[in-house]
């Protein structure tokens, strides 16, 4: 009775988005969930590791914008690549999808279920496996959360390469997943450059080791790479082997006021001049990204006197202070001379950097605060960023929607934001008026409908305005090469077969 | 102090005998200078690492910055001269020659001028009170603002050693400070709750973390400092020996806390109670 009850609890497809689902590559349907199953993945990673409470589930179910909700009715904790590897051997015999997870903090919905898949979460899996102190090589399992691991290295002399708002929760694992970016892109590049090696459990099992710390290694195909930025879609990884860059000796942070995006744009090329090889974090956020902040941060408090039109954080990393200090100093006394910057402070001690880095960390959450969030992650030309935040604030005025901007200046990456002060459902007035117009005004720019924050479920239908058909054909060959039985975080980042036929029947 | 030779005592002494107080506090409503001292310290945020042969605390490569009680003076005595009570802000540093970016910060903040008394000795309050006396003698503040105790060693002793050093009223552990009429009140945190003490000027107080939130030294600013003069000088200018009365034998991390653990029944628990924590 319980099996069938289950059964029919597993069966019923629909989801929650509201629109119908189509499936991605299998042949077969995809399999139901029933107790054998469960008693299965109880007898691989123990019962109190597999997860089937409806409270407990909400959190797996749920992302962390509150906007997706899947369905799962189990959630499980491996402890072990073995563990992982007999989890999706079995799935993949039973045609069960699964969802991998990490922080699950995402931002596009890849990294909660879309209806009923399996949610396979990495969080136990979170121990340093080694850290070699004279090449500045970590081995880690990829549960391990990015601000522990952030605080690990940095005794030990170290920086991790990557650094963003939610470090607190997100995970090595799915940072890699999603080749996030974050604040120090800038200076440390991509998660591309910095994994040296995965260790990634594929769709039927096998465990692919190639989990090499070495630096260079040109033998045969990187495969590594096409792992990094699948989103869950070709494997799960299971551990990493990262270059570490050393602990910077020298942290000058300065906060700037500018009065035009013009001004900005000056500023920026100043320190690209004078602070090229030190700098290691150029930010810039709107008033209106401020004063979200101060309306739903606890112990805000404004830098600056002078209230401003936009904020510029400029970081420097080096290895002698009394060096950076001067080549700061020439750098205000040159962009204050030239009237770019109207007002700005240099953090003097670390509490004031922490407080400064809270205002651009704080802005995400502050939005969600303040209201339903419709957000964007864009790259476009750097002298037409703050345009698409204009044109926006404009188009979104009569629906009462309100538009600020932020990002990662130095990587031409804007963040978008859109929301409805006080009102926390959707509005479709909102959603229609921003899509499919911000993609089609990013695409005429030849930009990215998403810069780092990928595409999970949200970009899919919107994929084909930044690679063209054929890289999406070479895409879905390899996705079927590596899952064919499409198990592996199905709905996410390629859009559906035959969506794309009428697109091109279109 | 022109022959370069007086005693602290016989400073003090010459003071209380003349009544100059009476007569000095008239002046010190006409013309109010405000004395503030900066400590350079290992900045509050960074994880401390004690050296491997355990003689003093890591302090190579180690982020620097200005004590945050100093740094709350500072913004008070700004405060007193924007409010046009106090008539001019002189920043103090005893320190390596590094301090000098503290005093920097200072100006940026709003000191008018800086006086830095240069050493390599180590800063035990008593001689630092001593330089501060010797320093007090020279520029004839009304009021000199310290920090309740710096960071580093937790003395919370130069203030209260200095008042005592100079004869002069002192309100410790501020957390308000209003002056009017040429008298001061100044509200004080202490066990019980808050106590306020009225007190004639010339007088020391000591900042409490709760006096003020210090301001962010702005760009203008900190482009107006580098004009600003730093005055430097020693101790042994001013007359004061940094005798080494206090020696630290040995420096030790505190012991590392182990992890809890969870007991899964009475028995356990006492048997651990008894046997391990030997605590009954």
């Amino acid at each position: 009775e319980d099996s069938a009850m289950l059964s029919s609890a597993l069966r019923g497809r629909g989801g929650t988005l509201g629109r119908s689902l189509p499936r991605l590559f299998s042949s077969q349907p995809a399999g139901a969930l029933n107790s054998l199953d469960i008693e299965h993945f109880a007898s691989i990673i123990g019962g109190h590791n597999v997860v089937t409470d409806a409270q407990e589930l909400e959190v797996y179910n749920t992302d962390w914008m509150r906007k997706y909700r899947g369905n799962s009715k189990v959630a499980l904790r491996p402890g072990s690549t073995a563990d992982v590897s007999a989890i999706l051997m079995h799935c993949n015999e039973r045609r069960i999808p699964v969802v991998p997870q990490g922080g699950n903090t995402g931002l596009v919905g890849g990294s909660v279920p879309v209806d009923d898949e399996v949610v396979v979460s990495l969080s136990r899996m979170n121990q340093v496996l080694s850290l070699d102190e004279h090449a500045g090589n970590l081995i880690c399992q990829s549960g391990c959360v990015l601000e522990s691991l952030q605080n690990y290295v940095w005794e030990r002399g170290y920086t991790m390469p990557l650094d963003l708002g939610a470090k607190g929760s997100c995970q090595i694992g799915g940072n890699i997943a999603t080749n996030a970016g974050g604040l120090r892109y800038l200076r440390y590049g991509s998660l591309h450059g910095t994994v040296l090696g995965l260790e990634v459990v594929l769709a039927d099992g096998t465990v692919l080791d190639n989990l090499s710390a070495l630096r260079k290694d040109n033998t045969g195909y990187d495969l590594k790479q096409l792992f990094i930025g699948s989103e869950g879609t070709l494997g799960i990884i299971t551990a990493c082997a990262m270059a570490l860059p050393r602990a910077p000796k020298s942290i000058q942070l300065a906060y700037l006021g500018c009065d035009s995006y013009e001004a900005v744009l000056q500023t920026f090329a100043s320190a690209k001049r004078d602070l090229g090889e030190v700098l290691s974090a150029i930010e810039f956020l709107d008033r209106e990204s401020l004063e979200l902040v101060a309306g739903h941060a606890e112990g805000f408090r404004d830098p600056l006197e002078h209230k401003c039109r936009h904020y510029m954080l400029v970081e420097l990393s080096g290895s002698n202070e009394a060096h950076d200090v001067e080549k700061l100093e020439a750098f205000l006394e040159g962009v204050m001379d030239d009237g770019y910057v109207r007002d700005g402070t240099v953090a003097s001690s670390a509490d004031q950097s922490a407080h400064i880095w809270s205002i651009r960390e704080g802005i995400t959450e502050a939005l969600s605060k303040s209201g339903r969030v419709y957000k964007y992650d864009v790259s476009i030309p750097l002298d037409q960023l703050y345009s698409l935040v204009e044109v926006m604030r404009d188009r979104l005025a009569p629906v009462g929607a309100e538009v600020s901007g932020f990002g990662h200046l130095g990587d031409g990456n804007l963040h978008l934001n859109i929301h409805t002060p006080g009102v926390f459902h959707k509005v479709d007035a909102v959603q229609d008026a921003i899509e499919p117009y911000v993609f089609e005004w990013i695409a005429e720019r030849r930009g990215s409908i998403s810069a780092e924050h990928g595409v999970g479920v949200m970009k899919p239908p919107f994929l084909h305005m930044s690679k063209s058909a054929g890289m999406i054909d070479m895409m879905r060959g390899i996705k079927k090469m590596l899952d064919p039985n499409g198990i592996l975080n199905p709905h996410k980042v390629l859009p559906p077969l035959q969506a794309a036929l009428n697109e091109r029947a279109a | 102090w022109a022959s370069g030779a007086f005693t602290l005592p016989a400073l003090r002494q010459a003071l209380r005998a003349t009544g100059v107080r009476s007569a000095v506090s008239a002046t010190h409503v006409r013309h109010m200078k405000v004395l503030v001292g900066v400590k350079r310290v290992i900045d509050y945020a960074v994880k401390i690492r004690v050296k491997p042969d355990k003689s003093a605390v890591e302090t190579a490569n180690v982020k620097m910055s200005m004590n945050p009680f100093d740094e709350i003076a500072v913004e008070e005595a700004v405060r007193l001269k924007e409010q046009k009570v106090a008539t001019e802000v002189v920043a103090v540093s005893v320190g390596p020659t590094a301090s000098q970016e503290q005093l920097r910060t200072a100006l940026a903040m709003g000191a008018d001028r800086a006086v830095h008394v240069v050493t390599d000795e180590e800063m035990l309050p008593l001689n630092v009170a001593k330089v501060f006396a010797a320093l007090v003698a020279k520029e004839q503040p009304s009021l000199v603002v310290l920090g309740k105790q710096a960071i580093d060693d937790d003395a919370n002793q130069t203030g209260q050693m200095l008042a005592a050093l100079l004869g002069w009223p002192q309100g410790a552990f501020a957390s308000k400070l209003t002056v009017a009429d040429g008298k001061l009140q100044v509200t004080r945190e202490v066990d019980g709750g808050l106590e306020t003490l009225g007190m004639s000027l010339p007088a020391i107080v000591t900042a409490d973390l709760r006096l003020n939130e210090p301001r962010y030294a702005t760009l203008p600013n900190i482009m107006k400092a580098k004009k600003k003069a730093i005055d430097k000088t020693t101790p042994k200018e001013l007359g004061v020996t940094m005798k080494k009365h206090l020696t630290t034998l040995k420096v030790n991390e505190p012991p590392t806390r182990s992890a809890g653990i969870k007991v899964e029944s009475i028995e356990q628990l006492m048997d651990k109670l008894k046997n391990e924590a030997k605590v009954i």
